[in-house]
């Protein structure tokens, strides 16, 4: 009795000695995070950070929505607000021939060939809701949104993260060009 | 005669500054070591942003707790509650007074001073339980009685461990101590006394609160023990005294079973300091290895292994002094 | 100076209504909302004595979202986010319980491709589920070090799973029909590779933890449960494979193509904490076998159906799709009118009952013992209280 557990007992130190190997092992092997304000992880790939809008190739300063509302109904969380002008006449339906490549589970394409496209003016997302859900991306007859690759977002308020997409769009598009 | 005291006062009063600077120091260069040790079995790099390679960051968390809110919780006796911290500080400082550093950096030399370390860091345990007392939390509650009864259940092998030295060099004079043993480490009472250094250090790791036996602060099952109502300066100084522990506790094994000061080709107090933050440091390794044990299998290995173990120790070293 | 614990305790509702009890020489302690070992908000009420636990009572519902009735206004697509937010460890297996009710429903085929796919996100997920179990539940008795090396691994498959599906923990990725995105081949290689690493991971943690004397000696002959303890509050997963009945939705309840794989359901007699614990470490290495079986019998095909509607419509009628989570049966029964969201949806949390149990296992046990029960149970708060 008391012999076999001096046994165990012997053989539970011996364990623990074992354990001491091993972080000790560990100890000396290289580190596996990184300095975040001075490096980043490269590992961003497929991220979906918030959606931001896709322009036209054409016009980098305009977006290929065509105010369809899609997205607006599709979010389950009703963070998407977008304001669009009446549909002129005299517009080209420059974004609806654009395939909406990336999205391969599409039916039939609701793209408005024949009516004039009316001009999409704001599309804000407020992003404290968004559940990153892709729904709106997958739901855009265009294609005209697609997640950006943002995230290392902080802020003081959540107004910080109400973003007006359109805005977003013009400041890159304008960024680019100089 | 008269001319002497005021001297010894004088240096003693030196050396208790000095030794709250080495205590300041220590824990300084504790905590840095720790997180940094951690960090780095963690394969993480520890503290890095306060100044280069983090070492500013102790200073940095310093100078938060400072800053802190002292806050006294509802219905807690605040003087007690206050006492409590300094209580558990102060001993700390007078047991460095009596530890030989070095050959020529020793405060206060006294045949009792082995007698006195352990007599001033039992005080702790009264810290704890005024602490948990005090603080008017069902937690710290518990916290305190599971370090009152770990601290004394542990000192009784402590001191079982402790005596097979006295009988072999027949003092507590720390320093004639430490001139019993020789230079090199086979001359060492640990090679003379292994089950006891072992148990000593078990039971260090013990008194001191230290993973895998801090129980008393727990923070899985109790927040954060005994001192879960201190803020700022009150928890600063809990913290600062377990360091302060730890210290004295590696210094008493360096003390003792580690030749203290000498060492081979020149001895001296960078050999004592060495020693001291070897063991430190193994202790920090112990700390980020093992789960916590559990209460009751705490005071089974103390009654049922270390208790026997060390009375079987001190019995044959005993026969062998009197062949 | 007096130490009025006792008399201070007016308490809320539930601490008020534990109150009443013939001992003097106890107390009430609330362990959380806010406490470090219940990794969440749930509160225990518990009777303590020293350190010894009398009575125990969880109380739940800190956390409620109402996920259920939130079915019931969101069409069903909308509520495709929903389930991977109640388990966010294993949301992939919530987010399967959703899509196969509403496909069972609507009679939707689901591509082979889609399925394998599934198997292996889910399995994947379920890994590291498990890793973050093993992390934090050694940090409940006292190891730091371990959550780091489980969060090492878990950092590299929640990279895999992030160019499929998007995200790296409350995974959207499963479509009715199928899912919303292929993998490629990289992602098959990065998958075989972490496999690899994995196998060679264990056998670490096997030195670091699992034959760790002090380990054991928290664990073993601590929280025993029966089978019919087990079967009375409706355990499953891990802690009833723990009791030693191996009972698995993958293997009772065939879903998907789990038929197809070779793999093992652990079980271990032992109905201890180190039985569910040996359990899960065992699940890990069968969730790799799974995974290594499926990427080599890759089909091509499709990845979602190409005639998914994009606003499911299912037919009125009701349906039950049961799926294995990391904690348990994930089950949803789903009640539809024909309408564009759910009539009514029922969600089983594994959870839930897991911790039913713990109120008669701890009663009797040390603080710490309650500690390691209910670290045991391996639960998800938001998932308990939905
Ligand atoms: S990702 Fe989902 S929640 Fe976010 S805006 Fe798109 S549809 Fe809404
Ligand atoms: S679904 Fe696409 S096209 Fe329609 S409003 Fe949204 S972004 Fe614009």
């Amino acid at each position: 009795m008391i012999v076999k557990s001096i046994r165990e007992n012997l053989g539970g130190m011996w364990s623990l000695l074992v354990g001491l190997r091993v972080t000790s092992i560990n100890f000396f092997r290289p580190h596996v995070t990184v300095h975040y304000p001075r490096q980043c992880v490269p590992t961003l790939e497929g991220y979906r950070g918030h959606i931001e809008l896709v322009p036209l190739e054409k016009d980098p300063l305009k977006s290929k929505c065509i105010a369809c509302s899609n997205c607006v109904k599709i979010c389950p969380t009703s963070c998407i607000s977008l304001k669009a002008t009446k549909p002129k006449k005299a517009a080209v339906a420059e974004g609806a021939d654009s395939p909406a490549a990336k999205v391969p589970s599409e039916g039939k394409k609701e793209a408005p060939v024949k009516k004039a496209k009316p001009e999409l003016q704001s599309f804000v997302l407020d992003y404290n809701y968004c559940s990153l859900c892709g729904l709106c991306v997958q739901s855009c007859p265009t294609g005209a949104l697609e997640f950006s690759d943002d995230v290392y977002l902080a802020g003081f308020t959540r107004q910080e993260f109400v973003f007006d997409l359109l805005a977003r769009l013009q400041r890159q598009a304008q960024k680019k060009e100089q | 005669m008269i001319e002497a005291i005021p001297t010894q006062l004088i240096i003693i009063l030196v050396g208790l500054a000095a030794t709250m600077a080495f205590v300041g120091l220590n824990a300084i260069l504790l905590v840095y070591l720790e997180r940094k040790v951690a960090g780095f079995i963690h394969r993480r790099p520890g503290p890095y942003e306060v100044g280069p390679h983090g070492i500013l960051q102790p200073f940095a968390d310093g100078l938060k707790l400072v800053g802190k809110q002292i806050f006294t919780p509802k219905g807690a006796d605040s003087v007690l509650f206050w006492l409590a911290p300094m209580i558990s500080m102060a001993p700390a400082i007078v047991c460095f007074l009596v530890i030989p550093f070095g050959p020529n950096v020793l405060i206060f030399n006294t045949n009792v001073g082995l007698v006195l370390i352990l007599a001033f860091t039992g005080i702790n345990v009264l810290a704890l339980c005024i602490a948990g007392w005090t603080s008017q939390n069902k937690y710290a509650l518990v916290g305190a009685a599971r370090g009152v009864s770990q601290s004394v259940a542990y000192e009784i092998p402590l001191l079982l461990a402790v005596l097979p030295i006295i009988f072999m060099t027949g003092t507590f004079n720390l320093y004639d101590i430490t001139l019993g043993q020789g230079a090199w480490p086979w001359q060492w009472f640990i090679v003379y006394q292994p089950v006891a250094f072992v148990i000593f250090f078990i039971c260090a790791l013990a008194e001191t609160n230290r993973a895998p036996f801090d129980l008393p602060e727990a923070e899985s099952e109790l927040t954060a023990g005994f001192h879960t109502e201190y803020s700022g300066m009150g928890f600063a100084l809990f913290f600062l005294s377990e360091y302060a522990y730890m210290v004295i506790a590696a210094c008493v094994t360096a003390v003792l079973f580690l030749g203290g000061f000498q060492g081979p080709v020149v001895s001296g107090w960078w050999w004592f300091l060495a020693k001291v933050y070897i063991l430190l440091l193994i202790m920090i390794w112990i700390r980020w290895t093992f789960p916590r044990v559990r209460f009751d299998q705490l005071l089974n290995i103390c009654w049922k292994w270390l208790i026997p173990l060390a009375i079987i120790n001190l019995l044959i070293t005993l026969l062998v002094i009197a062949l | 100076m007096k130490l009025d614990l006792r008399l201070d305790t007016s308490g809320d509702f539930y601490a008020q209504k534990f109150q009443p009890t013939k001992r003097e020489d106890t107390l009430i302690l609330n362990m959380g909302p806010q406490h470090p070992s219940t990794h969440g908000v749930l509160r225990i009420l518990l009777e303590i004595d020293g350190e010894y636990i009398v009575r125990a009572e969880p109380v739940l519902g800190y956390i409620h979202r109402m996920h259920e009735k939130m079915a019931e206004v969101m069409s069903y697509p909308q509520y495709l986010p929903n389930p991977a937010r109640t388990d966010y460890l294993h949301a992939l297996a919530w987010g399967w319980a959703h899509v196969g009710a509403v496909e069972r429903l609507m009679g939707l085929e689901v591509p082979e491709r889609a399925e394998y796919i599934r198997v292996i996100t889910c399995e994947l997920n379920r890994i590291n589920s498990h890793l973050l179990w093993w992390g934090a539940y050694l940090l409940d008795l006292g190891a730091f070090t371990p959550i780091m090396y489980a969060f090492d691994d878990r950092e590299i498959i929640m990279d895999i799973l992030q160019r499929v599906t998007g995200s790296r923990l409350t995974y959207c990725y499963y479509r009715f029909g199928g899912v919303s995105k292929d993998i490629d081949d990289r992602f098959v290689a990065e998958t075989r590779e972490q496999c690899t690493r994995m196998k060679e991971r264990f056998k670490m943690y096997k030195d670091l933890v699992t034959d760790n004397y002090i380990l054991r000696q928290r664990v073993e002959e601590i929280g025993e449960i029966s089978v019919n303890a087990c079967r009375k509050y409706g355990a499953t997963g891990p802690v009833l494979r723990g009791s030693g009945q191996a009972y698995d939705v993958r293997r009772a309840e065939p879903y998907s193509v789990y038929d197809r794989f070779d793999f093992n359901i652990p079980t271990y007699d032992s109905c201890d904490a180190m039985g569910r614990y040996m359990v899960r470490m065992d699940e890990m290495q069968e969730s790799i076998n799974i995974i290594e079986q499926a990427l080599d019998t890759l089909p091509q095909g499709n990845f979602i159906h190409p005639k998914a509607p994009k606003r499911a419509k299912p037919p009125a009628g009701d349906v039950y799709f049961a799926v294995e989570g990391a904690r348990g049966k994930i089950r949803m029964h789903l009640v539809s009118d024909g309408g564009k969201s759910a009539y009514r949806l029922k969600l089983r949390a594994p959870g839930f009952s897991n911790l039913s149990l713990f109120g008669e296992v701890s009663s009797g046990t040390l603080i710490s013992d309650a500690v390691s029960i209910l670290g045991s149970l391996d639960l998800v708060i938001p998932e308990i209280d939905r």
